[in-house]
This record gives C-alpha cells, structure tokens and sequence, in this order.
C-alpha cells in the first residue's frame, strides 16, 4: 500500500514534469533551466579552479555557478551523462540556451532520479521509523533530562503511511523541482533525513547530513543552530563539532588549495550587491518597501546589518527555548520557527525560500493538520506570481485541488462540514446529526479542537476564499496600466500576513 | 496533462468550428476537413452547445478552414471541457455506490468500512481508471461523458426504474452509435422483465402477462428522442446522407493498429501461412511488403479468405446470441442484465468490423460494478482489467508519454489485485499473482518482457525504423489471445451461472 502512494506521487511529479519550464522559449537569458544545463557545461568541460571564477570561457554574468560545491559535483555527475547522451547538451559555448525535447527529458529525469534517490527515502525514514520508535518510548531515555521522547499526541487517523504521502504531494515543492525546474529536492531531501536522524538519537549521523545539506544549497543556513544545543557533555560537542569540520573538509578539498579560490567562491555564495530583495517576495522587507523604500533610502550593507540585527532577534526566542529545554517533539517546531524568522526578515530573499519553511511544517502536519494545511496552502500560493510566469498555472490549480481533497479525505472533513461547523452549530450537535444519515467516522480530536473555535474556523475559509479569489483575478483579469505588479503585489502582501500570523502561532506552541 | 494532443484532438475542434459556423443543413455536409461529423446528432448538439464556450477561450478555432489549428487556449478549452464533462462520469459511479451500499446483496463486515468497502473500491476504480484517463485526458475522446450516461442508465435498471434507464440509453445511442453493441441486452432485458408482468419467477413466458401500455410507454420514450435527434434531418431530407457518414464501411477490417480482436489473430494466422509457404515454396510472388509494411491502413489476406462487413455482422451476431437467449431465460435478474452488456460489448469487440481498440473500456467498465460483488468476476477483471489498458499503451507512443501510462497501469492494475484481493478474502499463493491462477499468472507476467522488449531492446537493435509496425502487431496479438481467454471464461460462466431470485424487481 505505502508503494501505490509513492508511485502516485512520482506519477504527479512526471505528469508536472511535461509542463514548461522557467525560461522556455525565452532568449537571451532564459531561466533556471538554462542555468542547471550551463552549470553542466561548465563543470564538464572547466577545470575546478575555473568553476567560481570570471573567465573568457566562464562569463559569471550569464547565470554564473552560486551555489555550494555539492550541487557543482552534481552538475559534474550530470554532465558526464549528458555528454554520453548528446555532446551538443554541454558543449562549451555553443549549447547556450540548448532546447530540444530530447534535452527536456533528459533534464526532467535528472530531477526525477533525484527525488526518487533522495527526497522520497527521506520523507519514507522520518515517518516509517518515527512510527516505530515513538513505540519504543523506554529505549531512548538518556542520562539525565537531556534528551527525552515525549509522548507526542499524533492525530490517529493519520498513519505514517498517509503522513508520508501527504508529505510527498505537498504541490510547492513538486511545482518549483518538476515545473519551474530546480533540484530543492536534494538538499530538502537530506535536511530531512537529518531530522528523522536527531529524532532517532543519532545525532552524529544527522550532523553528517545537515553539513551535506547546506553545502548544496546555502540556504540552508538558516536552519538552526540548535542541531548542537539539544546535546549537551562536552564529549557530544567536540565528536559534533569534529564530524562537522571532517564533513566540510571533504566536500572542500578540492577548493582548499587555493585561499583566493575559497574566498571567491565564498564571495560568489552571499552576494551582498544584490539588494535586500528581488521582485516581489513575501517577506517583511518587501511589503515594508510599499509604505517606504528601503532600497532607496539604505545602502545595501546598513540593510544588510539591520536584517541580521532583526532575523537574530526573531530568532532568538525559540533558540532560548530549544537551548533551555531541549525535547524532540519541540525540535521540529524550532526548525520551523527559526526558518520562518530567517524568511520573514532575512536578506536577499527568495520566494522560493518558502520551501524551506514548508518542509518541515508538512512534517509537523500528522500533529497538527488543519493549520498546517493552511500554512502549506499559503506557501504554495505565494509562489503564484513565480509559476504564473512559467505558465505552470494549470497545474497548480490541479495540484492544490489535489492536495486539498486528499487533506479532506484523511481527515474525514468534508467542505459540507467545515462550512456546517462554521455558520450554525459545533461539531457534537453535527455529528449527531449526521450519524442518524450514515455511518461516518469521527473526525479526530485534533481537528476537532480546531473545528470548535468558530472564528478561527470563519478565517480559514475566508482566507482559502481570498486565495482562490486573487487566483481568479491574476489569471483572466489583467492589472491596471499605472501599477502593473499589482497583483503579484498583493499576493504577496497577502501572504506575508498570513506567515507573520503562522511566525507567531507556531512560536506559542512551542513556547 | 495538457500537453500533448492528438488526431481526435483536431477531430473535434473541426466539429466545435462545424457545429458553430455552419447551418443544420451543413453539418452532415460539410467536408473541408477529412474528419467529417460521423456521431449521431445528439453529439453534434452537444458541440454545439461546447462551441458557444470555446468562444470566450479563442474564437478562431471555430474558422472551419483552420485545419490543425491547436492555440493553447484551443487546447485549455478542450480538455477542460473533457474534465467537466467527467463529472457526468463521477455521477454514473455515484449512482452506482449509492445502489450497492444500499442494496444488502451481501453480508459482510467489509462492506462497512470506508477504505475498503466495495463501494469505496469501485469509486477508485472507475474514478482512476487506467484506460480512462490515458484515452480521455491524454489521447483525448470524450469517453467518460458516454460511459458515465451509460452508468446512469444500468444504475436505474438495478433500481428497477426501467423507464429512465431506456431514456438514458437512447440519449446515448444518439451520441454515440457504438452503444448499438449493447443495445440488443437492453431489448431483452426490458422487454422481458418490463413489459411481461408476471415474469419474476420462472422462465416460462407468461404471454398473458404482456402489457402493451408499458411497451407503448417504452416506446414511445425511446421514439422520442430519436425524433428530438433525427427530426431536423428527416425534414430536411438528408436521412441518407446522415447514416452514410454514421456507419462508413470503406475503412478496413483493422484499424491501423489491430484491435486486439479476432481479426488480429486472424491476420497473424493469415501472415503465418505465408511466411510457411514461402518457406514450402507455394508462394513466391508476395511482395516482401506484406511483411515489413508500415501502417497498412488495409491488409489484404492472401491465404484465408477475405472477411467482409456482412460477415462481421454474422459473426457478431451469432456471438451475442446465447447471451440474449440466457437473459431471458432469466428475468427480473439485473445482474444477468449487466453480465450481458459485457458479453455483447466483448462479442462486437472481437468480430466487428474496424473495430477501434478503445472499445475495451466498454467491457471494462460495466465488468468493475461486477467484480467488487463475486469473485469470479473479480478474478476475471483483474485480468481482462490489466490486459485491456496495456493493449492501449500504442495509443500513446511519445516518450514523455511513456512512464505516465507505466505508472497509471501499475497503479491500477496494483490497487485492483490488492483491494479486491483482500475485499474477498482471499489467500495469497505463493506463486501466482492475487486472484489469478498460474496460467493467467504467467500471461500477465508476460507483459513486462514483452514491453521491455518494445521499448528497450527494438529501438536498441535499431529495429523501430525498419519494422515500425511490429511492436503494434506484437501488442495486439498477444492481448487478442488474453482477451479471446476472457470472453470464453466469461461467457462459460454467465451461462452455467444458476438463476438466483433476487429482491430486486424490475417494474
């Protein structure tokens, strides 16, 4: 059974995969495509020292490599494939802004075999093996109070096996890796092996991963720190900390020769001249911007300091937390928390950095369904303006109406029920009623807590109706001539409420 | 799943321009394109009333002289339309489930439960069928539409409303005339268990019993929207030319691609023959293209003699006859009613005429309400169910097309071994698929070397230019023989099956 779920999912992710990708068709720059099929050429054909640096064959002006050196050795790996299938994919120069269908399928099949050889076992770990463990409560008690599983109240009508597969079709992650094209599916893929590995006690093991994470996306940075708080004995501290130099260690080696080489590489991964953020993102800075410019008022280090400033200071709660009262069931929480903070008031900010935040709450879904659902909800739609350009609108309206009814269908709610509870009576005097018709099963008592509290309930459903209202409106109505990112504006005004609103909930829960 | 579009595609979009530009007297005219109007009129209203929507998405698909034309708002439009019209087909299931929760057929404590009760099985069966959302959503047809009337129509003779059902399926057959096929079990059916009234307990006719009122009632629903269709036509005096394009006899017995049908084995038989005389030396001026042909639109049998329309029809005829003697033999039985849609569905899809392979879905449907009640008929859709969707994997034949019609097959053939594996309690062997015995173990395994060796090993020997069609025939021969099986055993089993009495009355 778990099997049919996954290859349901693989079969959503192909079925995407035929849509068009970022830049189709659309010289000189293209898109994110392009600049996975040139990270290809150039690691192919380059020497590694050439890889970071400005040369008469590597112009870092046309989607030069940002990234850590782990997705340069994936453009290796994939590029030595590509040239076994057809030079003309990489060939220096010459294949820029390459586009045929036999290289569409190509490129789709790389992301693919990515997800299939990293992202879906890791989803599969952290459910299949929490479930277990969570019923061996007695073999993870530790010295002291340091590390103890807390019974963690899960939703029963969620088996791992379900949480697994919602997890996988959270429609974001599947538009922005199969659609828009990008491989977040590595990197989010090892961060969460990484959790399933600190939830299971092997702390190590999930050091190991983390490292691997960030060196292939350095957002990934933003992820906490609490990795080493939640253990404390000096012993634990120095193998950690040691685990994580030997990992670096490796993955650099080969840049190490060279100091000027790290330093530009490291110049080439945090770009500071690029401003505080780029097109319309929903963060906090960006929607600032429309009551006042900060991009005219600051340069872009004091704005590059003030957003430190801030990010560790949103952070800061939930690091406290963590560090003083370390539990697992709280760990994930944190995760979420800090991401969101480093989201909300970070620098140089992408839309696509959501995914970030997604993740973990999509795992956080079986203890908490109904507003995680909305969170992930959110997540995707503010990326509408990004897929609307890649003309992936189609199948984001299928995907979240997909993921919308399974969510529907897992929890026993149906849309009749939510707007019952909503307008007229509480869930008993419903469920009375409706059992004298059919044999329904009860919902939980999770969703149940939160179908009782009508005005939170009222909310929601207004806010998926704002949603589908601004989808609606940006896909057949155009925006008015004097402020054509209208729309793209308020989707993104619109969701940064909503992430403040979820910054804050999920601090309280965890606080 | 909006990518990719085929013949049908423009196939309809010429009828969306037909339907819109031209007067009622053209449409059956009308021949600027090769793809004429060729469904009953009833389908022609249907694109008509489609064609006053398609104008908000991009009016100049409705230009007749735009041959080909495929804007991205054509083809939005398009396969929307197939989506909504799919609610149709969601509302025949529903009929369906809502029939067998209430109808106490069986006793068992499965049928309660949500995930695995036969509703709920039948629901993902239908819903997800494989053949389905390949032919409708990708190849593009609007099967799910006809199907779901055609669903509505059997869920109102199981609940015994006789009149409705025979108006729904004369709406169809004004759709599409490829339902003439079952139209002979719905004749019997009604006539016997409807409009003789003392027909429930035994066999013998009751001739007293006829009532004519209700025949007329019959009658005259099903006359009427005959007229509601044809009457424009048979004012206008084109009543000719109507038929001449509904039932076109000059295409072939096969289909480019063979239907896996009697007809395939049959022109393998005929193909054999020749290769075993020219290795006798009787035959030697054959052309060599008669073996490494192309898509041969005809295929000229050399060795067994020629089959003609009027010998089809025979065929066909003769097939479907003791179905029909059986049923009524065996009134007031509903069940009997939708095991004879099955065998006259199957028996004019191994010896009609052009024959197209999508008419397996005609079988399948139906067969799944069957197959979530008995087990036999599980057993026998599991199979007919994995054979009939690989023997459509030749409709799609591009490369991006390739693991989604792996994976949706997989996916349903999987979740129907399992679900109603389980649903019936049955033992796994340790050898054989679920529900299987050895024997059809073996065939349906046999699929995946003969797929491996399709698209992997011929296109590797660089056999795929030289010898195009011979992964077609491949495919349609070895399914012809899986489906030849089922019929048999389907057909053994609805005859020898005793006449249980059931609650339900037909009224």
């Amino acid at each position: 059974m778990p099997f049919l779920l996954i290859l349901v999912a693989v079969l959503l992710r192909w079925c995407v995969s035929l849509h068009p990708y970022s830049g189709q068709n659309s010289p000189p720059m293209f898109g994110d495509y392009e600049a996975q099929r040139h990270w290809m050429e150039i690691t192919r054909i380059l020497p590694l020292q050439d890889w970071y640096y400005n040369t008469s064959e590597n112009d870092l002006m046309y989607w030069g490599l940002d990234y850590p050196p782990l997705t340069a050795y994936h453009s290796l790996l994939c590029g030595y494939v590509a040239d076994f299938l057809n030079p003309e994919f990489v060939a220096l120069g010459a294949s820029r802004g390459y586009e045929s269908y036999e290289h569409k399928l190509f490129m789709r099949v790389t992301v693919l075999i990515a997800d299939l050889f990293i992202y879906i076992p890791a989803v599969w770990w952290y459910f299949c093996k929490k479930q277990s463990d969570h019923q061996n409560v007695s073999r993870n008690l530790r010295d002291g109070n340091t590390y103890s599983v807390h019974s963690v109240k899960e939703d029963k009508a969620l088996t791992s096996h379900i949480s697994m597969y919602l997890t996988l079709i959270y429609p974001g992650l599947i538009l922005i890796d199969h659609g828009h094209f990008q491989y977040n599916g590595i990197s989010l893929g090892l961060t969460i092996a990484a959790v399933a590995a600190i939830m299971q006690g092997r702390d190590l093991i999930a050091s190991v991963l983390f490292c691997f994470s960030v060196n292939y996306k350095q957002m990934r940075k933003c992820l906490p720190k609490q990795n080493p708080f939640v253990m404390t004995g000096l012993i634990k501290l120095l193998s950690l900390a040691s685990v994580v130099i030997v990992t670096f260690f490796v993955i650099w080696f080969p840049f190490l020769k060279n100091v000027d080489l790290v330093v530009q590489v490291l110049h080439r991964l945090f770009p500071l001249a690029r401003g505080v953020f780029e097109d319309k993102v929903s963060n906090v800075w960006c929607c600032l911007n429309v009551i006042c410019k900060f991009r005219n008022t600051f340069t872009n280090l004091q704005m590059a300091n003030v957003c430190l400033l801030v990010t560790l200071l949103a952070v800061l709660p939930s690091s406290i937390d963590i560090l003083l009262r370390p539990r697992s069931h709280k760990f994930l929480l944190s995760v979420i928390n800090s991401s969101l903070a480093f989201f909300l008031f970070s620098f140089q900010v992408h839309e696509k950095s959501i995914l970030l935040v997604a993740v973990p709450v999509a795992l956080y879904l079986p203890i908490e369904p109904l507003p995680c659902f909305w969170f992930l909800y959110i997540s995707t739609f503010s990326m509408l303006p990004l897929l609307l350009k890649d003309g992936l609108l189609i199948s984001y309206i299928a995907l979240t109406v997909f993921y919308s009814v399974s969510i529907m269908l897992t929890l026993n709610l149906g849309l009749r029920d939510l707007l019952r509870y909503s307008v007229k009576c509480t869930p008993q005097d419903a469920k009375t009623k409706q059992s004298k018709f059919k044999k329904q099963e009860k919902i939980s008592a999770e969703t149940q807590s939160f179908v009782s509290k009508k005005p939170l309930l009222v909310i929601f459903l207004l806010s998926l109706a704002g949603c589908w209202m601004l989808t609606i409106c940006i896909a057949t109505v155009g925006p008015p001539s004097q402020y054509p990112d209208l729309f793209p504006l308020l989707i993104s005004v619109y969701s940064c409420v909503h992430f403040l609103g979820f910054f804050i909930y999920f601090n309280y829960r965890q606080i | 799943m909006c990518r990719a579009h085929s013949t049908d595609f423009e196939v309809h979009r010429n009828w969306l321009a037909i339907t819109h530009s031209l007067p009622i007297s053209e449409w059956y005219q009308e021949a600027t394109s090769e793809w004429t109007l060729d469904y009953p009129p009833l389908f022609a209203w249907f694109e008509f009333i489609l064609s006053y929507f398609a104008k908000y998405f991009d009016a100049e698909m409705l230009q007749v002289k735009n041959l080909n034309y495929a804007s991205s708002g054509t083809i939005l439009f398009q396969r929307l339309s197939v989506i909504v019209t799919d609610f149709v087909f969601a509302y025949g299931t529903r009929e369906l489930c809502s029939y067998l929760s209430s109808s106490g057929i069986r006793k068992s404590s499965k049928w309660g439960s949500r995930w695995g009760s036969p509703a709920a099985i039948l629901q993902i069966l239908l819903l997800g069928n494989a053949g389905l959302l390949l032919v409708d959503h990708i190849h593009f047809q609007y099967n799910g539409f006809l199907l779901g009337l055609l669903l509505i129509s059997v869920a109102r003779v199981l609940q015994g409303k006789c009149l409705m059902a025979s108006f729904w399926f004369a709406v169809l057959l004004n759709l599409k005339h490829i339902f003439i096929y079952v139209a002979p079990a719905y004749f019997v059916y009604l006539l016997r268990s409807y409009c003789f009234l003392g027909a429930q307990s035994s066999s013998l006719v009751q001739w007293r019993s006829f009532s004519p009122a209700r025949f007329a009632k019959l009658g005259l629903v099903v006359a009427y929207v005959f007229l509601v269709s044809f009457g424009p036509f048979i004012v206008l005096n084109q009543l000719p030319q109507v038929f001449s394009r509904l039932f076109p006899f000059k295409r072939g017995l096969c289909h480019a691609y063979w239907a896996p049908n009697i007809w395939a084995l049959y022109n393998i038989a005929d193909k054999m023959a020749i290769i075993a005389g020219r290795q006798l030396g009787i035959t030697s001026n054959v052309s060599a293209a008669v073996m490494t042909g192309g898509l041969v639109q005809e295929y000229n049998h050399v060795f067994l003699p020629e089959i003609t329309p009027r010998t089809t029809f025979l065929c066909t005829l003769l097939s479907v006859l003791p179905a029909l003697v059986k049923l009524w033999c065996c009134p007031g039985n509903p069940y009997h009613f939708v095991r004879c849609i099955v065998l006259c569905a199957c028996g004019s899809f191994m010896f009609g005429w052009h024959v197209h392979e999508k008419a397996i879905l005609l079988i399948i449907i139906p067969l799944s309400f069957m197959a979530v009640i008995w087990k036999k008929e599980a057993q026998m859709y599991v199979f007919l169910a994995t054979v009939g969707h690989y023997s459509l994997f030749p409709l799609l034949f591009t490369a991006f097309e390739l693991p989604i019609k792996v994976l949706l097959l997989v996916l349903h053939s999987s979740y129907a071994f399992f679900n109603l594996a389980s649903l019936f309690d049955m033992k796994k062997c340790s050898l054989c698929l679920p529900l299987l015995s050895g024997l059809e173990s073996v065939y349906i395994l046999g699929l995946v070397p003969l797929f491996v060796f399709e698209n992997v090993i011929l296109p590797l020997l660089g056999l795929n230019t030289r010898l195009p069609f011979l992964p077609l025939m491949l495919t349609s021969v070895y399914c012809a023989v899986g489906v030849l099986y089922f019929w048999l055993k389907y057909y053994w089993h609805f005859l020898t099956t005793s006449e249980v009495n059931h609650k339900r009355k037909a009224h």
